[in-house]
């Protein structure tokens, strides 16, 4: 049982450690450093205890906010992964058609954000923009700029087009990987499509599903160059999601404490979520 | 129940139909209803595609196909009543055992009763019994393989059951006992079995009668020991036996077949031969040393258990000889014999009458 110590196998890792030292670990302590204390200039720093956080888990304004990004979060998975299965299902499996429709469903996802967000506002420009025009042709009263319900449907619009192939690509993954025989068993077997899609490609893809959701959880709570070139926010703060409003409180209003400390809490959420999600989903497998 | 005809079958999977792209073609088969049935050939030879042919999951190119002399060719899989096991077990990862079983009955609304009755059945047969409220996923291969075939099986009328390698990922022990259950279940249901594989121990203890093919085309089809005895083409004879047939050089001088210059076959039927390219197929279990005859000088001999293989040469010519333990070998120089009975010529790989 002599175990030859070599830890010479540390140094492989220590770009690695270096790295994320640099881009998530110092970053989130410096945010540590301004939720406890306050600064005014000069580095000097006064302890403050809790009082950011009783500031902020106090505030109507950080509810309203999570509120917001809440609906805004269920309203897009809702809509985009029973979408994204749905096109993934329908997308050919060989042939000419697959690369066209890989290349199709990948464009959205390589446009730079703020080119996203702009795009979509002159897209959706009330009269002017091709969204607009027709939706005011048809006899919508329809400005994202006057009315929340308007800012809303553009910004899920927008968001949807943006991100739903991403749950495509990992859908069609997943389909690609269930060998033929499951098909063939299948059609043996009588199944009709809907017991096809329940029994043989949904737990087949489960896994990659799974990722797809955390995915867009997580990524739409980050929500920000998109609506905040498209709407900026409002109209007044009717799209003010929860990372556009922390921005507006760091930079807008230098609040520091303040946004450092819902930051934080905003951090411990979308980690709390994902955790309670994954190891619900999880639960069972792996037995 | 039902006896299978397949008449001119020819499938090609590309578009093109040029000769060299058949993936299997002339196919004239007939499978009597409640036989047992392999269909042998090396990987690439076309004999999943004839079974998916079968149970519908492959339309063919050109033919017909008839259950019962009903030619079904333009009905769904389902509407064939066809059970089917892949080479992979195939199981519905979300459901226990039981509803993996029951899934079939379901699908074609038999009434909760039957299906209990059906399944419970099986199950016994199966050895499954125990597990029937367990979830699928967690089993073993065998198990899974297991209910893969249950769920041929549970179908109160199954025209045909086709398995396609089904024991390839089975552990060699289990293998065994899959194989004497398969052939029980055969003789217990009397449904006709069809058995894809390229294993000739497995095709050869399950089936009554064997099908080979080779390159898309039926070569031989016959009982084992016809496949053994009198090779219809040359193919069949490397491929069943082991070793398998020696091929060797022919020339025909006034009626009779000469192997170099030693007449091994007197009264050919030179008439039936147009072909220039005649060769000599003897399995190495038909020849034996003899006082006289060709001469060959021994390379090397192999102990098997309960024979030994013998490796000799003549005029640069290998020669293998199948001997069973007891015969004595001579060192380095002997003569060798070949039966007549069983010398058969071939003229472009196919048996000479």
């Amino acid at each position: 049982m002599n175990k030859v110590q070599n830890n010479k196998a540390w140094f492989f890792i220590l770009p690695v450690i270096f790295l994320v030292a640099f881009n998530a670990v110092i970053p989130l302590m410096t945010v540590v450093n301004y939720a406890f204390q306050e600064t005014f200039n000069n580095n000097i720093f006064t302890w403050q205890g809790t009082k950011w956080f009783e500031n902020i888990l106090r505030s109507e304004r950080f509810y309203a906010a999570f509120g917001r990004q809440l609906l805004f979060t269920f309203i897009i998975l809702l809509i985009q992964i029973p979408l994204g299965v749905f096109i993934a299902l329908s997308m050919p499996k060989k042939g000419f058609g697959v690369s066209i429709c890989l290349v199709l469903m990948s464009m959205p996802l390589l446009i730079p954000w703020n080119v996203v967000g702009a795009m979509w506002n002159i897209f959706a420009l009330p009269r002017i923009g091709f969204l607009g025009h027709y939706l005011a042709l048809l006899g919508f009263d329809y400005n994202f700029t006057q009315s929340i319900y308007a800012a809303w449907f553009t910004v899920i619009l927008m968001d949807v087009w943006h991100w739903t192939s991403l749950v495509v690509l990992l859908c069609y993954a997943g389909l690609c990987a269930i060998p033929d025989p499951f098909y063939q068993a299948a059609k043996i077997d009588g199944a009709s499509r809907w017991a096809v899609f329940k029994y043989i490609e949904l737990p087949k893809m489960k896994k990659v599903l799974t990722i797809a959701i955390l995915l867009r959880f997580m990524d739409s709570f980050m929500i920000y160059t998109e609506p905040f070139v498209l709407t900026g926010g409002g109209p007044g703060n009717a799209t003010a999601f929860l990372s556009i409003d922390l921005v507006k409180m760091a930079l807008g209003q230098f609040d520091l404490g303040n946004a450092a400390a819902m930051s934080l809490v905003y951090f411990l959420i979308v980690l709390l979520l994902s955790w309670i999600f994954y190891s619900v989903v999880m639960k069972g497998e792996d037995k | 129940m039902a006896n299978i005809k397949l008449e001119n079958i020819n499938h090609s999977y590309s578009l093109k139909t040029e000769n060299n792209s058949w993936a299997v073609k002339n196919i004239n088969l007939e499978w009597a209803d409640g036989g047992a049935y392999a269909l042998l050939g090396p990987s690439g030879c076309g004999k999943t595609t004839l079974l998916n042919i079968i149970s519908g999951l492959i339309t063919p190119t050109q033919g017909v196909i008839k259950f019962n002399d009903l030619d079904i060719s333009n009905k769904l899989t389902i509407e064939r009543d066809i059970g089917q096991i892949f080479q992979f077990p195939v199981i519905y990862d979300t459901m226990t055992v039981y509803e993996n079983l029951a899934f079939p009955l379901k699908n074609k609304k038999f009434e909760e009763g039957f299906i209990k009755k059906q399944v419970q059945k099986i199950s016994e047969i199966l050895d499954l019994g125990s597990i029937l409220n367990n979830n699928a996923k967690n089993l073993t291969v065998d198990q899974k393989q297991k209910i893969s075939l249950g769920r041929g099986l549970v179908r109160p009328k199954v025209n045909a059951l086709l398995f396609d390698e089904p024991l390839t990922v089975i552990d060699p022990h289990l293998k065994w006992l899959l194989k004497s259950k398969l052939k029980e279940l055969q003789k217990q249901f009397n449904t006709t079995m069809i058995y894809v594989t390229h294993d000739q121990t497995e095709a050869l203890t399950f089936a009554d009668k064997v099908v080979v093919m080779h390159e898309g085309e039926v070569v031989q089809s016959g009982t084992p020991t016809e496949l053994f005895e009198k090779p219809n083409h040359l193919f069949v004879g490397h491929f069943i036996g082991s070793p398998g047939i020696n091929i060797l050089p022919c020339e025909i001088k006034e009626n009779s077949a000469f192997f170099l210059d030693y007449e091994i076959k007197k009264n050919v039927n030179i008439k039936s031969i147009k072909d220039k390219n005649i060769k000599i197929g003897i399995r190495p279990e038909f020849i034996h040393f003899s006082e006289i005859g060709i001469p060959v000088d021994i390379i090397s001999v192999r102990y098997l258990g309960k024979c030994k293989i013998v490796d000799v040469v003549i005029r640069n010519i290998n020669l293998k000889l199948v001997l069973n333990d007891q015969t004595h070998v001579p060192e380095k120089k002997a003569h060798i014999k070949f039966s007549e009975k069983y010398t058969y010529l071939y003229s472009n790989n196919y048996l000479v009458n």
